[in-house]
């Protein structure tokens, strides 16, 4: 469920990472104390939800998943992410590059603009979108209740992870060598194939993976903007939560372990597409 | 850096440019534009109606002492943690470091279902005992408090450690190799290098924790006036048919977290990414 923060390459930073020490005694109970608190609040917690599925047996397990509402509740989710983390991967690296490359007035207010999904609360994030994109619409565009609305929020809330972390990277990017090979004769479009994607593919992936696993988890701004309509625009969270809501924590932690191991699977697979790229250029 | 990396303008330049800034300009400053004018739709009544409602007040102080505990927490073990990791050596260093991002891939849903079926009072594995102890943590504050903490955690630890390796330990080692203690060497020589990244660390975890949604909605209870959030009251508000309340809430909250963000954006040095 982890990515690697794609550290910026640099021969300088890897050598001196390396100077580091063993415990000593006080550094050792500084350490006892922080894995104690991230058991209390994060393994332990999490553990109990995995077991909790186990727990029900496969019986549970099946009938949640073969549940219609359930499924199309997960395919609906599964769907919208993946969608919705292609957009991210070509859009977000082009506004890494705009934001890296480019100058031009204005440009430190689209670096707040960026972040600015990420420091909305959820909830307001959907309240937000609703303003231009449902009912009241200015446009006269109305996604409220659609499938499209869930679309339109992942895209929202998932916005800064690809050019977060694209945009580092692309900042320590050599520019001798693309120079370099421009100076002998690759067009600019080979340039880019051979010489930059290949480097950005790491920091594109893991970009890709965080915005995948936050759209397959949304929730807040689906509440006011997709109407959770069954079989329709309800996703895999709402789903947990009716669960919950029932007092059906089995079924509950079934479907949240599934959620996690699609995270898990679409991290793993991204990670081999990185290295597939990276080694063909 | 914007002069030694501009490119030779081409019509690409322009196109791209104008991509990104009608993208952003649809996906974010549109709608956030719209919130804000709606606010001020019947100039400051709305942000006065909600304000004399003692159901949004409550709510905001709840969210602001639960936000102020968690990026409490979160700042202190993240930079424990942030130090533990890049400087010392351990079994299962690796492991931990992956790890701490788990957070930030769990829906907000999962992570509540998660602490109630740890610290639930009726059939939790720790929760009866503990409520035997005296301690309630699901449906009250410090349920509350958790689940914020527990979604905004690798936020510090995440800008911390790039940083940290950046700005390796040779200023440290010259510092200990002087005689200066581990305590006098961390205030003077490793926080100054790391403060920025730490500040925006500490922010972005602000934004988060004000913002939670999903797991306080199930660890809290919603009990207007109680364990009732500000983005609970949001929700409420909005589907209560009070869209002036929702909206100056949802501004109130988006202000603070934008306000906090802009600053620091602003004050940041510009190229404190490229280490000292």
């Amino acid at each position: 469920m982890t990515v690697d923060t794609p550290l910026a390459p640099g021969a300088a930073r890897k050598r001196r990472a390396r100077s580091t020490t063993s415990l000593t005694r006080s550094s050792g109970l500084g350490l006892g104390i922080a894995l104690t608190w991230f058991s209390l609040l994060v393994l332990i917690p999490l553990s109990l939800v995995v077991i909790q599925s186990i727990d029900g047996g496969w019986q549970t397990f099946r009938e949640t998943l073969t549940n219609p509402q359930t499924a199309a509740a997960l395919r609906l989710t599964v769907t919208q992410a993946l969608i919705v983390t292609a957009i991210n991967v070509v859009m977000g690296t082009v506004i890494a590059w705009v934001l890296v490359r480019d100058s031009f007035p204005g440009k430190r207010l689209l670096e707040v603009v960026i972040d600015i999904p990420f420091a909305l609360p959820t909830i307001v994030a959907g309240l937000v979108l609703l303003s231009l994109y449902g009912p009241d619409s200015p446009l006269g565009v109305n996604v409220a209740n659609t499938e499209r609305s869930v679309f339109l929020a992942l895209l929202f809330v998932t916005l800064p992870f690809v050019v977060r972390t694209v945009q580092p990277v692309l900042m320590e990017l050599d520019r001798d060598v693309e120079e370099a090979a421009a100076s002998l004769g690759a067009s600019r479009f080979t340039t880019l194939r051979r010489i930059i994607l290949p480097s950005l593919a790491p920091a594109i992936t893991a970009g890709a993976a965080l915005s995948f696993a936050r759209g397959i988890s949304e929730y807040g701004s689906l509440v006011l903007l997709s109407g959770n309509l069954p079989l329709k625009t309800e996703v895999a969270s709402v789903r947990i939560l009716t669960y919950i809501e029932n007092g059906n924590e089995a079924a509950a932690a079934s479907v949240a372990t599934i959620l996690l191991l699609v995270a898990l699977a679409a991290i793993v697979l991204l990670q081999i597409l990185s290295k597939w790229v990276a080694r063909r250029g | 850096m914007a002069s030694r990396l501009a490119q030779p303008r081409t019509t690409g330049t322009y196109v791209r440019r104008l991509l990104v800034v009608g993208y952003l300009f649809l996906l974010v400053i549109w709608p956030v534009a719209l919130v804000v004018q709606k606010t001020f739709e019947g100039g400051l009544d709305n942000l006065q109606t909600a304000l004399s409602d003692a159901v949004v007040t409550d709510a905001l102080q709840l969210t602001v002492v639960v936000a102020l505990w968690a990026v409490a927490i979160n700042t202190v073990f993240g930079v424990g943690i942030s130090l533990l990791l890049v400087r010392y050596e351990f079994p299962g260093r690796g492991v931990l470091s992956a790890l701490i991002d788990l957070p930030l891939s769990v829906s907000p849903v999962v992570v509540g279902l998660a602490l109630l079926l740890a610290y639930g009072g009726t059939n939790g594995t720790f929760g009866p005992a503990l409520e035997d102890a005296g301690l309630q943590i699901a449906f009250a504050t410090p349920g509350i408090i958790m689940a914020t903490a527990f979604v905004s955690l690798p936020l510090v630890i995440r800008e911390i450690v790039p940083v940290l390796h950046e700005i390796g330990t040779e200023q440290e080692q010259a510092a200990k190799s002087l005689g200066a203690g581990a305590w006098p060497t961390f205030w003077r020589i490793t926080l100054p290098s790391i403060k920025w990244a730490l500040v925006y660390g500490v922010v972005l975890s602000l934004a988060r924790a004000l913002g939670e949604f999903g797991a306080v909605k199930i660890v809290s209870g919603n009990v207007a006036q109680q364990t009732q959030t500000a983005t609970l009251v949001v929700e409420q508000k909005y589907q209560d048919f009070e869209q002036g309340s929702a909206y100056a809430t949802s501004f109130l909250l988006a202000l603070i977290a934008v306000a906090a963000l802009v600053v620091v954006t602003i004050l940041r040095p510009k190229d404190d990414t490229d280490g000292d």
